[in-house]
């Protein structure tokens, strides 16, 4: 089964560690993967920003780069709600090509989903002692139903979640708009922390890194050098 | 209402500041969640439910001028007149003059949020008429002098100690702060202007083309008394408010409710179709029926349409996390958190609203509890995609784009580039791996620390693995 890695622009420039992470629990469950060496980014930030045209182009290129897979996954429930979510329904929904992008979509998914749904792995190699707080993301959650997969693996890893209050509220990052307008994300993140930290749990863990960024930096702001901000799939291969 | 929505970013930092406001703010968030969520599950067959409506509310916007005649047709068959309304001032000009043609001196009004758009209470007071705002938050704020900061709950900003101050001043009696004392408090006051009114405006949630019947729906009784008690009643409504049959309305008015405050159904349902028949206990001489675009034609037929199915419940702003942590006046203008969001920048001009659209991150939770499945996310996107091409953005974030974009289609320039933000980036990072400020991104960095990359890219140390290999 030969799996091509979407990488994610973020992971590649600030975590690389997230992508060898999610190497790590695919290639450990039998999956052949492939990086493709030229991939960049999904498209989201300029598809957020009314960038349209240049969306479409980034998208023909993710999907010349991936169209050779058996499946495509990804450490993001964002990237994956870009592809799987915009690119045939809205990107290239009156396009000859859109044909393609429908089955790019349908091989393509999200690591705790792949990992839970396809793989149906019965092990991972992390083990977490103590409690953690899942942070559900938006476009994962919305977009794709990602809840219980990430929890699931999280559990097998030993490590306990505590549910946190409004766990499905959004963290305030949105991309360019944690810049644009940071006063009301930083606020939106203030309460996000503000519920994790109230669980008392270790570590707050998320499938998203623009979220898991913005959680970290408000929690160092506060001056909280304790609580780890990790992305799950860090956890469950045990390299958090 | 005048426009304030060019300074959206500054009233969101005044209203972030404003500790009364954020405590007022706190104690109402998720209320009005909670209960819609709770009374979805108890309807059970919900999303079936919210499907049908979006394609009854579709139907009757694609034929719109057709159940606008008919509805014109039928209301002035049961004696109603029925005036067109282009722009805001039109409206006004139209309803100050019924009242002038007719002496009218003091108006009841029950909520109306078109009224709000077009400034109607401001035009018949310059007029010498009297107005009175009889539902109990628009009372509330008629008394402070403010506009709506929620469209079902006007005056959700304030609070009852606050209330209690406004009600003191104004009624002249001993301070009270129990909410139900304040209620009767209001009710007295408000007893007197119903029975004394010349003419009663209210708006309408929906009309009814094959009735031409004017509906609306209240908790606390005040369209009926609006309606029924003065001489003249004038509605006054969006054009997009038509629907074709009340059987429709059967189908809008299980949502509407448990959307809005998760009411299983609302207190009363004030259905008015012309004036008072020969024989009929009550009901007034002259029924006159304003119907107004001031900008919603703009919607028909283009990418935006879907915005008009909006039956105004409320539920995108109760669970929009912006609008949660800011309340409504920073919007600006009458409508606020994601379907103001769209409406606003069309309305009044996107030159005038440009923030708004952009005052989102997506997070989808407005979309999925609109009755009528609006996807709000989307048509926010599209306005944005209007601002990028006709560059309406500020330079530097275009400029930011297209550097993006640039690098993005260009593989090999791309890697160097992150090879040296992940270089530059962990060395500005230091020992803790924290940016602490950054110039240009102080957007994040004012109130958070900027995690800091740890120093090589993936595809640089993946292309080292598999050499190693």
């Amino acid at each position: 089964m030969k799996v091509g890695l979407f990488v994610t622009c973020l992971v590649d420039v600030a975590r690389p560690g997230i992508g060898f992470a999610a190497l790590k629990l695919l290639e450990s469950a039998g999956c052949e993967v492939v990086v493709p060496a030229t991939q960049t980014c999904c498209g989201q930030p300029g598809y957020n920003s009314g960038a349209r045209e240049i969306t479409r182009t980034l998208a023909r290129k993710v999907l010349a780069e991936f169209k050779d897979c058996d499946y495509v996954v990804a450490p993001s429930g964002s990237c994956s709600g870009q592809v799987k979510a915009s690119y045939a329904q809205d990107l290239f929904k009156d396009d000859p090509d859109r044909a393609e992008f429908e089955k790019l979509a349908a091989k393509w998914y999200e690591l705790s989903d792949f990992l839970v749904n396809v793989l149906q792995v019965q092990s991972v190699p992390g083990r977490f002692e103590g409690t953690v707080t899942y942070h559900d993301s938006c476009s994962g959650l919305r977009e794709l139903g990602i809840k219980m997969q990430p929890r699931f693996l999280l559990s097998m890893a030993g490590a306990s979640v505590a549910e946190m209050a409004e766990a499905e509220k959004c963290c305030g990052f949105g991309g360019t708009f944690s810049i644009k307008l940071g006063e009301i994300s930083t606020r939106m993140c203030e309460n996000k922390c503000a519920s994790a930290r109230a669980t008392g749990a270790k570590a707050i863990v998320g499938g998203d890194l623009g979220c898991l960024l913005n959680i970290e930096g408000r929690l160092r702001r506060e001056g909280d050098h304790e609580t780890k901000v990790l992305h799950f799939a860090q956890v469950i291969a045990g390299e958090g | 209402m005048q426009v304030q929505s060019m300074f959206f970013k500054r009233r969101a930092s005044e209203k972030l500041a404003d500790g009364l406001l954020q405590a007022n703010m706190r104690k109402a968030k998720g209320k009005f969640v909670d209960a819609r969520a709770k009374s979805v599950l108890e309807f059970g067959n919900w999303e079936p439910l919210r499907d049908y409506a979006a394609k009854l509310r579709d139907a009757a916007l694609a034929d719109l001028d057709a159940y606008l005649v008919e509805f014109e047709k039928n209301a002035t068959a049961r004696g109603s007149v029925v005036h067109w309304a282009e722009t805001a001032e039109e409206a006004c000009e139209i309803i100050a003059k019924i009242a002038k043609d007719n002496g009218v001196r003091k108006v009841t009004k029950s909520k109306s949020m078109v009224s709000e758009e077009v400034n109607l209470n401001e035009r018949l007071e310059a007029a010498g008429v009297q107005v009175v705002e009889t539902d109990l938050g628009e009372y509330i704020l008629q008394l402070a002098h403010e506009p709506p900061s929620h469209i079902v709950a006007p005056a959700i900003h304030k609070s009852k100690e606050q209330v209690a101050d406004l009600f003191t001043e104004a009624h002249g009696k001993p301070r009270i702060t129990q909410i139900d004392a304040l209620t009767r408090e209001a009710r007295e006051q408000l007893r007197g202007h119903f029975l004394s009114a010349d003419m009663g405006i209210t708006g309408s949630n929906f009309l009814v083309a094959e009735t031409g019947t004017t509906l609306t729906v209240t908790n606390e009784g005040n369209a009926d008394l609006v309606t029924t008690i003065p001489r003249i009643h004038c509605v006054i409504a969006g054009i997009e408010k038509v629907i074709p049959t009340l059987e429709d309305f059967a189908c809008l008015v299980r949502l509407l409710p448990r959307s809005a405050i998760g009411q299983s159904i609302t207190n009363y349902l004030t259905l008015t179709t012309g004036v008072k028949g020969p024989g009929d206990a009550d009901g007034p001489e002259q029924m006159h029926i304003v119907l107004v675009d001031a900008g919603r034609t703009k919607f028909v037929g283009t990418d935006l349409q879907e915005m008009l199915r909006c039956i105004r419940c409320g539920a995108c702003m109760n669970h929009c996390p912006v609008y949660q942590n800011i309340g409504g006046h920073a919007y600006g203008w009458v409508y606020p958190g994601p379907m103001g969001s769209v409406l606003t920048p069309v309305y009044v001009g996107i030159e005038n609203a440009g923030d708004l659209p952009n005052a989102a991150t997506f997070c989808g939770e407005c979309a999925v509890a609109c009755p009528v499945k609006i996807p709000l996310p989307d048509l926010m996107r599209k306005l944005r995609e209007r601002q990028f091409e006709g560059h309406l953005r500020p330079w530097p974030e275009r400029l930011g784009i297209h550097a993006w974009s640039a690098l993005a289609v260009r593989p090999g320039l791309y890697a160097f580039a992150m090879k040296w933000a992940a270089r530059v980036g962990s060395w500005l990072g230091g020992r803790d791996g924290l940016i602490h400020s950054l110039p240009g991104l102080d957007g994040w960095t004012k109130g958070r620390d900027m995690p800091a990359p740890s120093g090589r890219t993936f595809r640089d140390l993946y292309r080292e693995r598999q050499g190693r290999r």
